[in-house]
């Protein structure tokens, strides 16, 4: 969107390594190459990209939600809690919850950042704990094992809308949403100019407080939402659900080229970094890495790729203070 | 003319397909104020950076002292003695005014073995440097608890402790008062005296003619002219400046105020300004003339909504205003440009068409509001028309609607924080501080845009520090001072009773 060019250039040099990935890993394994494998990649980052809509427009502001894996964690406890409690509650109202649960949880961490005038990174460091503290205390502990979740949660993951995964058709439902809220939305505008300069948005009256706290109660409900498939596609629910995934998410939106510094980053960009990390993620099984190795050299090609973008921004960068003597 | 400490001849710069100089000529003498002067985008930067080693010349040569010499970093030039202070203070807000001014070489002293910083031996000699400075804070403060004057003292007297030879002041009164002026003017003549050759950048000419022995005077990149300041003339030196002959910045007035547009009524607050009464008319400008720090941006923001604790009776057109909301402010009919363009005003990254359109999105009650979209959506179509009915009205220069508002000129930078507000169509402008870091062609610019505005009925409150600004385009001047309006005085009043009044030598001489 701003600086469009050099925006849509990164994105098009992420998608062509991502392309070279593919072919490489193809050419070692043929059968990654097969419909059914990027089905497999599309599904593993459906949860992914519905998290990185929400943490994006929250990055945009110039703030950060480290809160949603323990949010989802919490949500997806509580919705196997209530589906196990009471078998006969439609689907629907699960996923109704879910929404609900994560954008209250979401609405916490924007009361205090928008009304306590708190960094987001301590407020959501410490609802981060708080929430899978919670997420403990409710279920005491134990799981919430394949026989015991809701019959409705479980069938989610394995129904097709049109032939399509419902995961798949979920996660591109909210991205489309969420992309046309910042493209063409009044409000979506007003969020990335927060983020753009606070001072300047302040004076045009754009109510900063009313934007923040709608910003993480969106990120909270993609994460409640996030929770309840979670907990369908692996037909469990634990404390330690999705531990640590928040680093991914965030990672995804970096690598896609979401400035952290607030204003800057595209949907289309977001999207093309979850497909790299699901890629990358897909690509070192099927290669026969072995798994001792893959963590390790998942975050490494992250970090490269984060290297590589941040080497690509700072060049644009640099070159403006020249153009503004011209 | 005396032996020359630095001699420039012939230096071009070149960036991608920008020749930001092409030929520059300039002598520093020991003991001698050089007055650098140009319009925004001459090169002065591109100039200084390349005396400071930021840049090396594409060609020229540089000789100090007598040598040619080549900066490859800014830190030879520094060795050499060569030292800027910037427009923007460059320092450390957690350090305190001593670490600044000895960041990279504090003094050390042995323990046991070991070389440790001699902290006592820091904070004194730093203080002997503040106090040649003229600064009159302690080396122990920090520097975040310092005010834009005491930051500039504080750069001065890290320039004077590396025993500068060549100071270089970009534009260094750009946001200092009338007091602290004085106290930059001592510092220069101290810097004369004791044999430092300075460079003096500035857009104010009286400054210039009363600190300056020499000027050079730069145009597209190359110097055009130079001289002994006191036979030079303000009018040939604008004209040496822009090329031709301008002989009023200032537009034939046309004024003809109408019924009252707003009328404040006891604006107060509890710490920064106590019992404004004023009102402005349509088709008038009003300006606020003081010191700076005299609370006149302070009482505009809380007409705006921004200072909370304020209380007043605001009436715009005969309709009574909330003070809380910027939303309800716009809502309302005003319209305030920041003084900060690029800290308040602008968002640098966005496109000029989004930056137009941002208030038209942004208040939820005014005229505007819901038209740029189609249902809930924005409507690219009239979004752009919106954008380019206001580029053009204003003719702000840009390659297209789609380029981000920092890649533009300051001036056009500032057409468009203004065409943003005209957008709205409001009652009321209140413009603070609009030509300040313009130069003249861009100045003119913008007063032939607010004699616009006032042709065209707004009512305009003009807060400017710069007296012949505020006497030639206001119709009514209101004197603040520390938070309270002191005079008013019709256009045409004389200079010296308006500075008289701002800096309380009235009072004092009717006491």
């Amino acid at each position: 969107m701003t600086a469009g060019r050099f925006t849509s250039l990164r994105e098009a040099s992420l998608l062509a390594v991502i392309v070279a990935l593919v072919l490489l890993v193809g050419w070692r394994a043929p059968v990654f190459l097969t419909l059914r494998s990027a089905l497999d990649v599309a599904n593993e980052s459906a949860l992914l990209a519905i998290l990185v809509a929400g943490q994006m427009v929250v990055l945009l502001t110039r703030g950060v939600d480290l809160s949603v894996a323990s949010n989802l964690a919490l949500t997806g406890m509580v919705c196997a809690l209530v589906g196990q409690a009471v078998p006969s509650l439609p689907i629907g109202v699960l996923l109704a919850l879910a929404v609900g649960v994560g954008a209250a949880l979401g609405a916490v961490n924007g009361l205090l950042i928008a009304l306590c005038r708190l960094p987001p990174i301590v407020v959501t460091l410490g609802t981060m704990a708080v929430y899978r503290g919670v997420a403990y205390l409710a279920s005491g502990g134990a799981w919430v094992s394949e026989q015991d979740i809701h019959a409705g949660i479980k069938a989610l993951p394995r129904a097709e809308l049109l032939g399509v995964p419902l995961l798949i058709v979920i996660a591109a439902g909210v991205v489309g949403a969420v992309a046309a809220w910042l493209r063409w939305g009044p409000a979506g505008r007003e969020v990335r100019a927060l983020g753009n300069n606070p001072d300047a948005a302040v004076y045009v009256g754009i109510p900063e407080r009313t934007r923040l706290l709608q910003v993480y109660a969106l990120s909270g409900a993609l994460a409640g939402l996030a929770g309840v498939l979670w907990v369908g596609r692996y037909a469990i629910a634990f404390t330690d659900l999705a531990a640590g995934y928040e680093l991914t998410v965030i990672a995804a939106c970096v690598i896609g080229g979401v400035s952290i510094a607030g204003g800057i980053g595209r949907m289309g960009g977001a999207m093309a970094g979850v497909l790299f990390i699901g890629v990358v993620n897909a690509a070192l099984p099927v290669i026969q890495v072995s798994p001792f190795w893959q963590q390790a050299i998942a975050g490494a090609v992250i970090l490269l790729s984060v290297a590589l973008n941040a080497g690509s921004q700072a060049r644009t960068r640099a070159r403006q203070p020249i153009l503004e003597k011209a | 003319m005396p032996e020359a400490l630095l001699q420039l001849r012939g230096i071009e710069k070149r960036f991608g397909r920008t020749q930001a100089l092409r030929g520059v000529d300039l002598d520093l003498v020991p003991g001698e104020a050089l007055a650098l002067i140009g319009e925004n985008g001459a090169g002065k930067s591109t100039l200084v950076k390349t005396l400071t080693g930021v840049h090396a010349p594409d060609a020229g040569e540089i000789r100090f002292d007598g040598r040619a010499v080549r900066f490859a970093r800014a830190h030879d030039a520094q060795a050499a003695g060569i030292v800027a202070v910037h427009q923007e203070t460059v320092v450390f807000d957690e350090l305190s005014a001593a670490e600044n001014i000895f960041i990279g070489r504090p003094p050390t002293r042995g323990l046991a073995g070991l070389r440790v910083v001699d902290w006592r031996r820091m904070e004194r000699d730093a203080q002997g440097w503040l106090d040649a400075a003229g600064a009159q804070f302690s080396a122990r403060t920090p520097a975040r608890d310092l005010g834009l004057a005491q930051r500039h003292q504080l750069e001065i007297a890290r320039a004077l402790s590396v025993n500068a030879r060549v100071v270089i002041l970009d534009e260094p009164t750009a946001a200092l008062s009338r007091h602290e002026i004085q106290g930059i003017f001592r510092i220069v003549e101290r810097l004369k005296a004791q044999g430092v050759a300075v460079l003096f950048i500035s857009h104010k000419f009286d400054e210039l003619f009363a600190v300056c022995d020499r000027y050079t005077v730069l145009r597209d990149g190359a110097s055009v002219g130079g001289g002994e300041m006191r036979s030079a003339d303000e009018q040939e030196l604008v004209r040496l400046m822009v090329g031709r002959a301008v002989d009023n910045i200032y537009p034939p007035r046309h004024r003809a105020p109408g019924e009252v547009a707003m009328r404040v009524t006891a604006l107060s607050h509890p710490t920064e300004f106590a019992g404004l009464t004023f009102e402005v008319r349509r088709g008038e400008v009003l300006a606020f003339y003081g010191l700076v720090g005299a609370g006149r941006t302070e009482a505009m923001l809380a007409l705006i909504g921004l200072k909370p604790e304020a209380t007043a009776d605001v009436e715009i057109d005969c309709r009574a205003v909330d003070l809380h909301d910027p939303a309800q402010a716009i809502a309302a009919g005003l319209a305030y440009v920041p003084e900060d363009r690029r800290g308040q005003g602008a968002l640098l990254d966005f496109p000029v068409g989004h930056n137009l359109t941002l208030p038209a999105l942004a208040g939820p009650r005014h005229a505007w509001h819901g038209k740029l979209s189609r249902g809930p959506w924005l409507s690219a179509r009239r979004e752009g028309a919106f954008a380019q009915g206001l580029i053009e009205r204003l003719r702000i220069k840009a390659a297209s609607a789609e380029v981000p508002v920092g890649s533009l000129s300051g001036g056009n930078q500032q057409k468009v924080v203004i065409a943003k507000w005209l957008g709205l169509q409001p009652r009321v402008v209140i413009l603070d501080e609009p030509s300040k870091g313009i130069d003249v062609g861009a100045k003119q610019a913008v007063y032939g845009l607010i004699e616009d505005m006032v042709r065209q009925g707004l009512a305009v409150v003009l807060v400017s520090s710069e007296l012949p600004e505020a006497m030639n385009l206001a119709d009514r001047i209101l004197v603040m001072r520390r938070g309270r309006i002191v005079a008013e005085f019709e256009h045409g009043a004389p200079a010296e009773a308006i500075v008289a009044a701002a800096s309380g030598i009235a009072e004092a001489s009717a006491a």
